[in-house]
């Protein structure tokens, strides 16, 4: 194979990992590193810096609409990016160390984990009593606008829980180059008991500075290979931008129990290579 | 009551600009990556991929002043990773911008937490983390 078939073959591989990534929200970064090692026999290192990379590009591009309409809390966000940052720091110091089986493995697990977080009932917790002083203190409660009801106001809880849970998301982040979306929502909607609207356009938001702050060892180390970046970034813009032209129209129920069928699949082989020492 | 919607306006011009920003960073990357990548598949297009081996990159890959020179000597590999570098610098210029977004706002805790986040991230850039 040609360095121009292996482009044009990973590009509509990327821009099907982006267009699947955004209509079923898990996004595309999920993707990219099984497709790099497993399909392309990449190495892992490469993966994991091309995949850091196409989720910065996802999560700036959607983040720009999104800060656009008001939803995000920019507060919140800046707050727990303290903790996401630290966290992607560690995460990236961590990687240098661990063999790259056991970062398939923890990699095989976190997918899992997040195809399983993508069929969780939507359902809102109801807000405790009580108001957290923290959240006073650090002015993280907000409001958003809503068509129905106009602008509707809430509260954060539980900061200390949240903040420690994000830097949690934020090792995972630095060690397996993805966005871990589905770890900040579950600290957002959990912990916090942020309304989803928010919890999702804040981690969102917050996703492209995690793994900037790691990015930036990765380049220095060599994992960023503009070979491969080029396709992957081009491909899972282009999926991610015609994935939220078609949302309106498509029923993503059916294609969400689908991706997350394949995402699972590709989990189980990751583990399994791991642990037979092939990755 | 006045007061509060004239916060909520001034959050949303800020939000306006950010959002611009962020948009504008990923269209400009994107077109230099998609440029560089022209030019790298028209030199290189029929060599054969090697990525199933860690190597690394290739010098002047890994850092900005060998990333700029390659630039200035128009090679591919260099103006795709100069997007690249872009793309990264994207949401950190986000990050400048708002620290001057509650300066203005006057909202000095949020610029001491801005400032921190962007001290992380500038630790790690600077930090010789990558070992």
């Amino acid at each position: 194979m040609t360095i121009l078939s292996f482009t044009l073959i990973l590009l509509c591989g990327a821009f099907l990992a982006g267009l699947l990534g955004s209509l079923t929200g898990l996004g595309g970064g999920v993707v990219i590193i099984p497709l790099l090692t497993l399909v392309f026999h990449a190495d892992i290192r490469y993966a994991i810096g091309t995949a850091l990379v196409a989720s910065i590009a996802t999560s700036s591009g959607s983040a720009s609409a999104y800060v656009k309409e008001g939803i995000t809390n920019i507060r919140l966000g800046m707050f727990l990016e303290i903790a996401t940052t630290t966290g992607a720091v560690v995460g990236a110091l961590i990687a240098v160390y661990m063999p790259t089986n056991v970062v398939a493995i923890i990699f095989g697990l976190v997918l899992i984990f997040s195809s399983l977080m993508s069929f969780r009932k939507k359902m809102e917790f109801p807000a405790d009593k009580g108001d957290s002083k923290l959240a006073e203190q650090l002015r993280l409660n907000g409001s958003y606008p809503t068509t129905e009801s106009g602008v509707v106001s809430y509260k954060v809880h539980h900061v200390p829980g949240g903040y420690f849970m994000m830097t949690f998301a934020g090792v995972m982040s630095g060690l397996l180059g993805i966005g871990s979306g589905a770890l900040k929502v579950l600290a957002m909607d959990n912990i916090m008991r942020i309304p989803f609207k928010v919890s999702t356009t804040t981690s969102n938001f917050m996703i492209g500075v995690t793994a900037a702050a790691s990015a930036v060892v990765y380049l220095q180390r060599g994992y960023i290979s503009p070979g491969l970046c080029m396709p992957v970034v081009l491909g899972v813009l282009a999926g991610a931008f015609a994935g939220s032209r078609l949302l309106t129209r498509a029923n993503v129920k059916g294609l969400r129990i689908v991706f997350s069928v394949v995402i699972g699949f590709l989990a189980l082989q990751m583990i399994y290579n791991g642990f037979t020492g092939k990755l | 009551m006045k007061q509060v919607f004239s916060k909520y306006f001034r959050d949303k011009d800020i939000q306006q600009l950010i959002g611009k920003q962020l948009r504008i960073g990923v269209i400009v990357s994107s077109v230099m990556v998609f440029i560089g990548g022209v030019i790298y598949l028209i030199r290189h297009g029929h060599e054969q991929p090697s990525y199933g081996d860690f190597t690394g990159v290739r010098e002047g890959l890994a850092d900005l002043p060998g990333i700029w020179q390659g630039v200035l000597e128009n090679k591919g590999m260099n103006i795709i990773q100069l997007g690249i570098v872009l793309l990264i610098a994207t949401p950190i210029i986000r990050i400048a911008f708002s620290v001057i977004a509650f300066l203005l706002e006057k909202d000095y805790l949020y610029v001491g937490i801005t400032l921190l986040v962007l001290g992380i991230i500038v630790f790690s850039m600077m930090g010789g983390l990558a070992g």
